[in-house]
């Protein structure tokens, strides 16, 4: 639904060069939410805003729903009418809400439909319609001061919805909000999402976002993206950063002689006694170092760092019994330790 | 003087005033929000950046602010004379006053519409608006308690302004207190004039801070004019987070 190839972007001023986008390769599909995570200063948000070209790319090209946009952008700094129509089938909401002061809660859901040249009539219909959908009817009349931050992010999303898009770009819309109306408002995009087919390409700097909504991530860090993939598919990768920060298990080995394996479980393998199986083969002592359940992009996943007595080269044979079981093992090498200990 | 002799002095000349303002606000505003805006839109950064005309249209409006009043009005003889075919009378006045005015509204214009917030832009652009389409839905709309306050600002300056306007006969209360009050020694005429300048002025400001408050009572986080904030803190402030 959403592919950017070679996406680099390059700002200049003053005779300084700064590379915020260093050849980012994204491909988000349809029906799917796709979060980018990512520290400030990663280029986060100058990819959103080089997806619908509110920010011209310096090279690379992004494809929406099978329209090169990059193609129509031409050459001056100006939008011209085909790149704005594209736009407008591309709903956007954003940290800070960007409400109109002056205008209500009706008039803000209206305003992208008379860009669009819709009849009054057709506006406050759709616009209500909208309004019911994120549950604010009642505030209709409001201006956007006397509502409270969870309430004007839904303005922003009926808003970013009003000309039907198939797309939507959240840049950080919930890192303004405190953590329960965040999740109110995750809840809703998740909702969105399933109800209407709508595709959610979404940045945030919170590892919860991504957590409890995407299907799939990537993880950016200086204006590359250094790892990506469905939430399983990061689970399932040896050494994935990104799948220990969804996950993470702490825990430092007790001795010297010991070997600290971290097991992670998915689906049919969650169920499976392996631990005391493990423990009854080899006739070992298992200790347990750290262990969550939780639920990751609506996956059941399981993680357990586990100590095994010996060094890695005794405990050959029982890692590779884990492994038989279907189950993912990271071997946490100390080089690993001594990086978690530092962070 | 007596009363009776000073009353159709004196309502003449109001009625002078506020013809000459009036109408010098009226293409003011006219003139000088467009460039006010263009002033913003074309500078670095802007939606039509265009440095070379943005310095242009800066150096116009400065020359012309730099200019004190009475010259202005006397260097504009020639351009008054081709647009009301007289150099004196309030008409004429009004050429110059307009002249001296629009430059200075324009850059209040461009200091109001600045403290639009750049985000409201950007989510219109993203619905795909055109630059007119932000300036219409955005610009004007959420700077118009600014404007107004503008408009208030611009008012007074002219009326100060239009007491120079009698010196090319075009009558007011300026000319009158000069005329009579400095000229002729009518110290009372001249006060009389001073305190109804003082009470209109004062009209004016409570009237322009009444419609810039009111507008602006609705509105959040982007609402400009600090200062009414400052008086209204507790309905529009303290619900915004």
């Amino acid at each position: 639904m959403i592919t950017t190839t070679g996406l680099t972007k390059v700002y200049r001023s003053r005779g300084r060069e700064v590379t915020a986008l260093d050849g980012v390769d994204l491909h988000v599909r349809e029906g799917e939410v796709y979060g980018v995570i990512g520290q400030s200063g990663a280029g986060k948000s100058s990819l959103i805003r080089c997806v619908n070209l509110l920010e011209r790319p310096t090279a690379g090209t992004v494809t929406v729903a099978g329209q090169d946009l990059t193609a129509l952008a031409g050459r001056g700094p100006r939008a011209g009418k085909e790149l704005r129509q594209a736009r407008s089938r591309i709903g956007m909401v954003f940290q800070h809400f960007n409400l109109l002061s002056t205008r209500t809660v009706q008039d803000n859901v209206e305003l992208p439909l008379e860009i669009l040249g819709k009849s009054g009539k057709e506006r406050s219909r759709k616009a209500r319609e909208l309004l019911d959908l994120v549950g604010l009817a009642e505030q209709a009349g409001a201006y956007p001061a006397q509502l409270s931050g969870g309430q004007k992010q839904r303005v922003g999303i009926a808003r970013a919805l009003a000309g039907d898009p198939k797309v939507l770009l959240s840049d950080e819309a919930t890192s303004a909000l405190d953590p329960e109306t965040t999740r109110s408002i995750l809840q809703l995009l998740r909702d969105l999402n399933r109800q209407l087919g709508l595709t959610v390409l979404l940045i945030t700097h919170e590892m919860d976002v991504v957590k409890s909504v995407c299907d799939s991530a990537a993880l950016m860090e200086n204006g590359r993206i250094v790892e990506s993939g469905t939430v399983s598919e990061l689970l399932a990768t040896p050494g994935s950063e990104l799948a220990s920060a969804l996950f993470p298990v702490g825990g430092a080995a007790t001795g010297e002689d010991r070997t600290v394996v971290d097991v992670t479980f998915q689906g049919e393998a969650a169920t499976q006694p392996v631990i005391s199986q493990l423990s009854r083969t080899y006739n070992i002592d298992i200790s347990i170092l750290g262990a969550a359940i939780d639920t990751v992009g609506g996956l059941q996943v399981g993680r357990m760092r586990i100590e095994l007595p010996g060094r890695y080269e005794d405990n050959v044979v029982p890692v590779g019994f884990l492994r038989e079981q279907g189950l993912q093992i990271d071997v946490v090498g100390e080089q690993q330790l001594v990086k978690e200990g530092a962070q | 003087m007596t009363w009776s002799e000073m009353q159709p002095l004196l309502e003449q000349a109001c009625w002078d005033t506020l013809y000459m303002v009036g109408w010098s606000t009226v293409i003011a505003v006219v003139g000088g929000l467009p460039l006010g805006v263009l002033l913003v839109l074309t500078d670095r950064g802007g939606l039509l950046q265009n440095v070379v005309a943005n310095k242009a249209i800066g150096q116009v409006v400065n020359v012309a602010r730099s200019m004190p009043f009475i010259i202005l009005m006397v260097a504009l003889m020639g351009f008054t004379r081709s647009i009301t075919g007289t150099t004196i009378g309030r008409e004429a006045a009004i050429v110059p006053l307009a002249i001296g005015a629009i430059p200075f509204f324009a850059r209040l214009v461009e200091t109001a519409v600045r403290e639009v917030d750049g985000g409201l832009v950007e989510a219109v652009q993203s619905m795909g608006g055109n630059t007119w389409t932000i300036v219409r839905k955005v610009l004007v709309p959420e700077a118009l308690p600014s404007l107004i306050a503008s408009t208030t600002t611009t008012i007074v300056a002219l009326i100060g302004y239009s007491a120079m306007a009698g010196t090319v006969g075009a009558g007011g209360l300026g000319d009158i207190a000069i005329r009579y009050g400095y000229q002729r020694f009518e110290t009372q005429l001249m006060w009389i004039t001073v305190a109804i300048l003082a009470v209109v002025i004062s009209l004016i400001q409570f009237a322009g801070d009444y419609a810039a408050r009111s507008l602006h009572r609705r509105g959040g986080r982007s609402g400009p004019a600090p200062k009414l904030r400052l008086l209204k803190a507790s309905t529009a402030d303290t619900k915004t987070v």
